[in-house]
């Protein structure tokens, strides 16, 4: 037998090329605005600047940002974007919730190819002139979409055809090429603002295990426009969640599989789940469980809360090791600050057994369930018609 | 299932008809940035999720494609790339391939040339797109029903049970929706059907699901001529 050397995770560093291997977008884009071809939306100040892959710097707005909500978040796991706008109002940030934001079908685009380039493009389009219409900056809460949009970036860089044929149907809807500066992510902004986040930290994680799963369609996709930094894993992974969790106190453990997919699927989770179940118990869970043995895992897309989570009760009839609740990262940093598990976590939405992780935390999911439906009794006996910002304080 | 890629498996479809469509797929404005050639490295497999459980190569595609074999492109055109999860893990192709890519330009493809394979292959998911196309949001609350996720166990129906109430109980005002992830203006979803109907998003659904398109003509026309369109354009 050949005994290989064994090198861990965190004795590993990348090192960064003389020049980046990819384009500059920022280049492309001010080239394109200067032959006015398209109009950049800049970021707003004050605003984070941070590394990504190649070492270029991405700036990270801190305020008046426009939230392009997510379809899995908002639709079955609502406690996740719920969070990302109580960190704002904690924080004391200008933000906006629009209306006038669709989905930016790409999980239908990779689920049913029902739809083409120049659909795709027009669609993120619209939204991006929506947002600057405003005058907020875009800030993506799905991975999909941040990655996805990424792509239409690109396309919209590369092939004239395509802007001409977008910036014709924009002109129908009245509306400019718009594209932004950047395109953040929401997990960039919760990275970008972990310090802040940490000095509200009112609940003690020092004694927490958490794995961290990133998100392909975060740093797979367009994969140079992902922060890395070389204190969190010498740069070889994503600086994003693990960056949040550290600085939260929180001991983030190493698994065998973290660069695997959740399971998700696009069209499998929706009518194929045979393989997003096996796929998320027996690569992810499972291994995580085993190898690393954390009180909870932490990620920062829909899919993946989604996959994760929701597949562990087959997985437990299936007498596989389970039972890992999965959380986002605004929804762990929310918890730090001192946000409702229920009132703004909405962790009643989730599937997989939380109540030991919040035990751990010395919070007791008893009486902050009973909070909960006291304030839900306002809704049912009809003297609120809805919960408010105000019912989370 | 073991992937049959027998020579000529699909005898009944002529080599002509094969090489047309390869022809499309090669047309696609992507295709040449996501095929510059194959080392057979295998990075591709080793990354693919999908690689794990079914018999799918995302090696096999780019090899294919790379060598211009319509035949074999036509075969993994309805027999393979459906199975692919849409992660791109095979992104860190070192020859920088892209087969995810290459199969989202392969599905496309195949719905708007409405292969059977490509309607088997979306069977059941018609409501998905209509949700969709018809209201700007992929999934709604309301779609949390027992009988479409008997597998997500007992707190489906719980949820099911109470949403009407826990959806006011968000604070967030957008998200007191049931039949929608968010409040959409109005003026939104306009713009929305107006990006469908001139992009081909349509057409493209008339030939994979003819009476879905009914349903979503109905609904958009209602909207559209509200707001004053014709659609004559």
């Amino acid at each position: 037998m050949i005994h290989l050397p064994v090198i861990s995770a965190k004795d590993r560093e990348f090192h960064l090329p003389d020049e980046p291997p990819t384009e500059d977008h920022h280049e492309a884009l001010e080239e394109l605005e200067r032959e006015g071809e398209i109009i950049i939306q800049r970021i707003p100040e004050p605003y984070i600047e941070v590394q990504t892959k190649f070492g270029r710097t991405k700036k990270i707005p801190v305020q008046k940002t426009w939230h392009h909500k997510s379809c899995g978040q908002c639709g079955h796991i609502p406690g996740y974007s719920t969070s990302i706008f109580w960190l704002n109002r904690q924080l004391g940030l200008d933000y906006l919730d629009p209306k006038d934001q669709t989905s930016c079908t790409a999980w239908n685009y990779y689920a049913s190819a029902t739809s083409n380039p120049a659909a795709q493009a027009a669609v993120a389009i619209r939204n991006f002139a929506a947002a600057f219409e405003t005058g907020y900056f875009p800030i993506i809460h799905c991975g999909t979409s941040f990655g996805h949009y990424k792509e239409v970036r690109q396309s919209l860089i590369h092939y004239p055809e395509l802007r001409k044929q977008v910036r014709d149907i924009m002109a129908k809807l009245g509306k400019k090429l718009v594209i932004p500066e950047e395109i953040v992510h929401y997990s960039e902004w919760v990275y970008a603002l972990r310090d802040r986040i940490a000095e509200r930290q009112v609940v003690d994680m020092s004694h927490i295990t958490a794995t961290v799963h990133p998100a392909c369609h975060y740093h797979k996709l367009i994969e140079e426009d992902a922060i890395y930094t070389p204190e969190i894993y010498g740069a070889q992974r994503t600086a994003v969640i693990t960056g949040v969790l550290q600085k939260l106190g929180i001991n983030v453990a190493d698994y065998s599989t973290w660069f695997d997919c959740c399971g998700f699927g696009f069209r499998h989770i929706l009518v194929s789940r045979d393989f997003s179940r096996s796929f998320a118990v027996q690569r992810k869970i499972e291994v995580m469980m085993e190898e690393a043995h954390p009180d909870l895992t932490v990620t920062h897309d829909t899919g993946c809360v989604t996959t994760l989570d929701q597949s562990q009760f087959a997985g437990k009839a299936h007498g596989k090791k389970v039972g890992l609740p999965v959380l986002a990262d605004s929804q762990v940093a929310a918890l730090a600050m001192g946000a409702h598990p229920y009132k703004v976590l909405q962790m009643h939405w989730h599937n997989t057994d939380n109540k030991p992780f919040l035990e751990k935390l010395g919070l007791d999911p008893e009486q902050k369930w009973r909070e909960f439906e006291e304030a839900v009794a306002k809704l049912k006996d009809g003297s609120k018609k809805y919960l408010t910002w105000e019912d989370t304080d | 299932m073991a992937l049959d890629l027998s020579y000529n498996k699909y005898a009944d479809v002529t080599l002509d008809e094969k090489e047309r469509l390869f022809d499309e797929v090669k047309a696609d404005l992507r295709y040449h940035h996501a095929l510059y050639g194959c080392y057979e490295c295998g990075i591709c497999v080793a990354a693919c999720p999908s690689a794990r459980f079914y018999d799918f190569s995302p090696r096999v595609i780019a090899q294919a494609a790379a060598r211009e074999d319509a035949d074999l492109i036509y075969t993994l055109m309805n027999d393979s790339v459906w199975d692919c999860s849409q992660c791109f893990s095979c992104d860190r192709c070192p020859r920088h391939n892209s087969p995810g890519m290459l199969i989202t330009i392969m599905r496309e493809v195949a719905v708007n040339n409405g292969l059977q394979t490509a309607r088997k292959a979306l069977e059941g998911y018609g409501r998905i797109i209509y949700k969709i196309m018809s209201t700007g949001t992929q999934v709604s609350p309301d779609m949390l029903q027992p009988n479409a996720f008997p597998d997500w166990g007992g707190h489906v129906h719980e949820i099911s049970e109470n949403l009407d109430i826990w959806r006011r109980a968000l604070p967030p005002e957008t998200l007191h929706t049931t039949e929608t992830g968010w409040a959409v203006d109005d003026k939104t979803i306009i713009e929305l059907y107006l990006i469908w109907h001139m992009t081909g998003v349509m057409n493209m659904i008339e030939e994979i699901d003819s009476g879905l398109h009914m349903i979503l003509v109905d609904v958009m026309e209602e909207k559209l001529e509200e707001a004053g369109y014709d659609l004559s354009f």
